[in-house]
């Protein structure tokens, strides 16, 4: 068993509309050293080993659903889970 | 002409649309759930708007892998004509059947207002009944109808015409002003603007009847599909 956490955000050409808006918040707060927010999309998956490489399949499933990539980047991290 | 509307869980135009077909046009319209494979029946496919599958993810990213989508992907690839509006216009995209994305609005707020368009191409099979340049106006209701495409897909939209209709004051920050955009090929249509909701004077205009109109008018041509 794996634990693949992938991370799903804007591509930086981009606008950010909710990034923008929480930065101004914090700034707001007075925490006026935040330079920039960005807002993204955090997903954990628990994935059996199958016959597919599990990074692939990953990639994959980032490319079908999880990430538009029109619009969006992502990145994963894979853990293997003990039994 | 008989038309099907997939319903989708969260759909909420798809009533508009249906009155507006029947009861303003009598047109003849199925309503349909989102198991439907089959719809070798109908001549015309429109998507209605509303927040199909809580806008979970994002919107459209769900309803894009239900069975009725894979059986509108088939219809549009036979050249039938497909409309997508609103967030029929997201799962459109996300589909792959037309090119960009809708991303959040600019402002970050929900728009609900009449909007001004012009119809910047109307020899497509969805707009033949307005004049060259006309300007119309539609209601828009989104909170992500801001549509993105990169400059290379934007220089091959307006090269090939695929511009519909443009925003005439951008209220969402859309890339070109775009609100509305056809396919390659012609046969798919998306837009933000609900034509649908236009279509009495009683509720404030009809500017939306064009769309149909054409559509109906062109359903027999095959010369202007492809």
């Amino acid at each position: 068993m794996y634990l693949a956490k992938v991370y799903v955000t804007y591509k930086n050409s981009i606008l950010d509309p909710k990034g923008e808006a929480i930065n101004d918040a914090l700034h707001r707060l007075a925490y006026q050293n935040v330079e920039s927010v960005t807002l993204g999309k955090y997903f954990e998956l628990k994935v059996k080993a199958g016959q597919q490489p599990i990074a692939d399949q990953v990639d994959e499933m980032c490319d079908r659903l999880l990430a538009n990539v029109n619009m969006e980047s992502y990145r994963y991290e894979i853990t293997e889970l003990e039994d | 002409m008989k038309v099907a509307i997939p319903v989708f869980p969260g759909s909420n135009c798809d009533e508009d649309l249906y009155h507006a077909l029947w009861d303003i046009l009598q047109i003849t319209a199925d309503l349909l759930p989102v198991t439907v494979t089959n719809l070798s029946q109908y001549d015309a496919v429109i998507l209605p708007g509303g927040f199909s599958y809580g806008d979970y993810l994002r919107s459209g990213a769900i309803a894009r892998f239900t069975p009725i989508m894979a059986a509108v992907k088939d219809f549009a690839s036979t050249g039938k004509p497909v409309v997508g509006i609103c967030n029929g216009f997201q799962i459109l995209t996300e589909a792959g059947l037309l090119p960009g994305a809708l991303r959040a609005n600019q402002s970050s707020r929900f728009i609900c207002q009449n909007s001004e368009l012009q119809v910047t191409n109307n020899q497509t099979i969805f707009s033949t009944a307005y004049q060259p340049q006309e300007h119309i106006k539609l209601p828009i209701a989104h909170g992500e109808g801001n549509y993105y495409c990169d400059l290379t897909t934007l220089a091959e939209l307006r090269a090939q015409k695929q511009i519909v209709f443009e925003y005439v004051d951008n209220p969402n920050g859309s890339v070109g002003n775009i609100a509305g955009i056809v396919n390659r090929r012609g046969n798919v249509l998306g837009m933000m603007p609900h034509p649908e909701r236009a279509v009495e004077v009683l509720l404030g205009g009809t500017d939306g009847l064009g769309v149909f109109t054409s559509l109906l008018a062109n359903n027999q041509r095959e010369d202007v599909h492809a």
